[in-house]
């Protein structure tokens, strides 16, 4: 707690407060223009991160991830589209009240509402985060190994889609970290004598080819899609009436959106749509939701922007991302020489209260920035399919080829894309994919390094507390889609 | 009529190879078969230098887990089956084609000669016409892409019949 001071560092840093300002109208176009969003556009710009210090490249990567949260919600009441899969719970009431000729009271209260959610989910990771590396210095090689294992059961019970599924994209994403040298061994596997592949594959080529790639196949089977802008004179703050409506809503949904991000799952998106059906549960009016009720807005929004603190907590504390797009933030730590986990807490408290405190100003800024600039933020929604895609293909087969200067990544970007546009049009989330590759390493080693521990005894496992304690965890989270489909039998 | 009756569940059997939840899991099983049989070619470690379990032991695992996951998926799809997809639009091949050409062209001759391609047909064939802005997507901006990656971050791309003249 002595650190908390250095929250403030960035306010007097004018190269900082540059980031954050370009970070944040970057977060907005991305979070705007649906297809995209944060996790992509963090993904495209990490070879950009390449010329920043590395405090500058994560704070430049959160700025992104607010900014991003918060600019889905004005393509969803605008043109009830959601610009990032977070917004999707915004749609329901958004386009609804925009209809009624309340597009600014409702782009009012996604700003509002997303700024507390936002703001609350930050004060939460610094409270929560050093907490939680203080319990990680208990941890040893078995209990990250079953902490992995609970993340990804946790992903796949509480994620988007059929959680079997999502079992299978996460054991691909794991299966992916496996190709390569052998890092106990150093024997190769899945390389098929293509000497680039020894290197194992990178994660920028999956990232942009499994969403960006991907997501462009997607708009190809769109192009004849017509979108129904609804007009925006000007946003408009809530009034008194609004607020009085809806700050219990804001706050439990804030609540909700902290602790769905902290768990290792799809973060905004499961937030949003629970902060949503949480806000219906406890309303007055239930059966204004879906007609244009500005409860409903604020249930989303406040949910969705309060995942992203909560998905950093795990991210900084633990080295586990809480979402998509904290494991690509995840990934710039990484590349950039910074190491997650309790020691980072211990050795780097600069950096981190510097992360803290720049997603705190993030909040404002695209509360302002969203306060003024909606209107012309949402003019880029404008620009049409047949001309933004060929220029994010350009700059994607760009970014992905500067990492490694290689052109195997290039071809795996194109791999992916195809791979990952056909895993959504199944049913299959992606997220999964990008969560297991994360964590593939961690299983696989600390299995492994577990077992010379336990000199090959498995059952070993079940004598450390901590990590039967996450086992069980795990079944339970296997176990939750069965319960709730039996109880939804029942009714 | 028994004759009908066979022909119809003989229909209904084979409509069932046509489902999407069919081909999808036939597709993971027979790609994860092939990989498990790869895993049976890695070097296996002599004990003395490798405590613990061998390199193939976790992708075997990962594997045999996707496939029992598969058949679970499958058989689920049977009570609940998956929705029917719409028919992919041309759009969709076209795109997927100019992947292939972007690979081709920027293999054999150019990089960014593969870029400007991919761009001029991808926009073309999603209905752009003006011949301005299909210069402005297929030339200008990945030459503004390309001077930027250049100068600020350094980068060189492969060599080209374009690329060349621009490194001299």
């Amino acid at each position: 707690m002595e650190n908390l001071g250095l929250i403030f560092a960035p306010l007097f840093s004018y190269k900082l407060l540059i980031v954050l300002f370009f970070g944040t109208i970057f977060g907005l176009i991305l979070g705007v223009l649906p297809g995209l969003g944060p996790t992509t556009g963090g993904a495209l710009i990490l070879p950009f991160t390449m010329t920043l210090d590395p405090l500058s490249a994560i704070v430049l990567l959160t700025a992104i991830y607010c900014a991003g949260t918060y600019g889905g919600a004005i393509t969803a009441i605008l043109i009830n589209t959601p610009g990032t899969p977070a917004a999707a719970a915004t749609c329901l009431d958004g386009y609804p009240l925009a209809q009624k000729g309340e597009a600014g009271r409702a782009l009012g209260m996604a700003t509002v509402s997303s700024v507390i959610g936002g703001i609350a989910s930050v004060v939460v990771l610094i409270f929560f985060a050093p907490l939680l590396a203080n319990l990680a210095y208990e941890f040893g090689q078995p209990e990250y190994f079953a902490l992995a294992i609970f993340g990804l059961t946790m992903l796949a019970s509480i994620g988007e889609g059929s959680p079997i599924k999502n079992l299978i994209a996460g054991a691909f994403g794991i299966l992916i970290s496996t190709v390569g040298k052998d890092f106990m061994t150093s024997i190769d596997r899945f390389t098929f004598g293509i000497n680039e592949l020894t290197e194992g594959i990178g994660f920028i080529p999956v990232v942009v080819g499994l969403f960006a790639i991907s997501e462009m196949l997607t708009q190809s089977t769109l192009i004849n899609q017509i979108f129904n802008r609804v007009a925006l004179k000007a946003v408009k703050l809530p009034s008194i009436d609004d607020y009085k409506k809806t700050w219990k809503t804001i706050i439990r949904s804030s609540g909700i959106g902290s602790f769905i991000g902290v768990l290792p799952a799809e973060g905004g998106t499961v937030a949003s749509l629970i902060g949503y059906a949480e806000a219906k549960r406890w309303s007055k009016k239930p059966e204004d939701f879906g007609k244009g009720s500005i409860e409903g807005i604020a249930g989303a929004e406040a949910a969705n922007n309060a995942a992203t603190g909560g998905a950093m907590v795990p991210t900084l504390a633990l080295g586990i991302p809480g979402s998509a797009t904290t494991a690509v933030i995840l990934t710039g730590l990484i590349i950039h020489g910074v190491r997650p986990g309790p020691d980072l807490f211990r050795e780097q408290p600069d950096f981190l209260y510097g992360i803290f405190g720049s997603m705190l100003i993030a909040n404002i800024l695209f509360f302002v920035l969203g306060f003024f600039g909606a209107k012309i933020f949402a003019r880029i929604t404008l620009v049409p399919n047949k001309l933004l895609w060929p220029m994010i293909f350009a700059v994607s087969v760009c970014g992905t080829y500067s990492l490694n200067q290689s052109i195997i990544d290039v071809w795996l970007m194109l791999l992916f894309g195809v791979i990952g546009f056909f895993m959504r049009r199944y049913g299959f989330s992606v997220v999964p994919v990008i969560i297991g590759l994360i964590l593939g390493e961690l299983v696989e080693g600390t299995l492994r390094q577990s077992l010379v521990i336990f000199d090959g005894n498995w059952l070993m496992f079940l004598q450390r507390p901590i990590a039967l304690t996450f086992f069980v965890l795990s079944l339970i989270a296997l176990s939750f889609p069965l319960i709730k489909r039996k109880k939804n039998d029942k009714v | 009529m028994n004759d009908v009756h066979k022909e119809k569940g003989t229909n209904k059997s084979l409509s069932l190879f046509f489902k999407s939840s069919f081909i999808v899991s036939a597709v993971i099983i027979v790609i994860s078969s092939i990989l498990l049989y790869f895993t049976f070619t890695f070097d296996i470690v002599p004990p003395i230098l490798n405590r613990g379990i061998q390199p193939a032991t976790f992708p075997k695992a990962l594997l045999i887990l996707i496939i029992a996951l598969t058949l679970l998926t499958y058989f689920i799809s049977l009570k609940n089956p998956w929705k029917n997809e719409k028919k992919l639009p041309n759009s969709f091949y076209i795109t997927l084609i100019s992947f292939v050409v972007f690979i081709i062209v920027s293999k054999f001759l150019d990089f960014f000669l593969g870029i400007a391609l991919l761009s001029i047909i991808v926009s073309y064939f999603w209905g752009e016409r003006r011949v301005t802005y299909l210069i402005m997507v297929s030339i200008i901006f990945p030459l503004i892409v390309f001077v930027f990656f250049e100068t600020i971050l350094g980068l060189r791309f492969p060599p080209g019949i374009i690329t060349n003249l621009y490194y001299g």
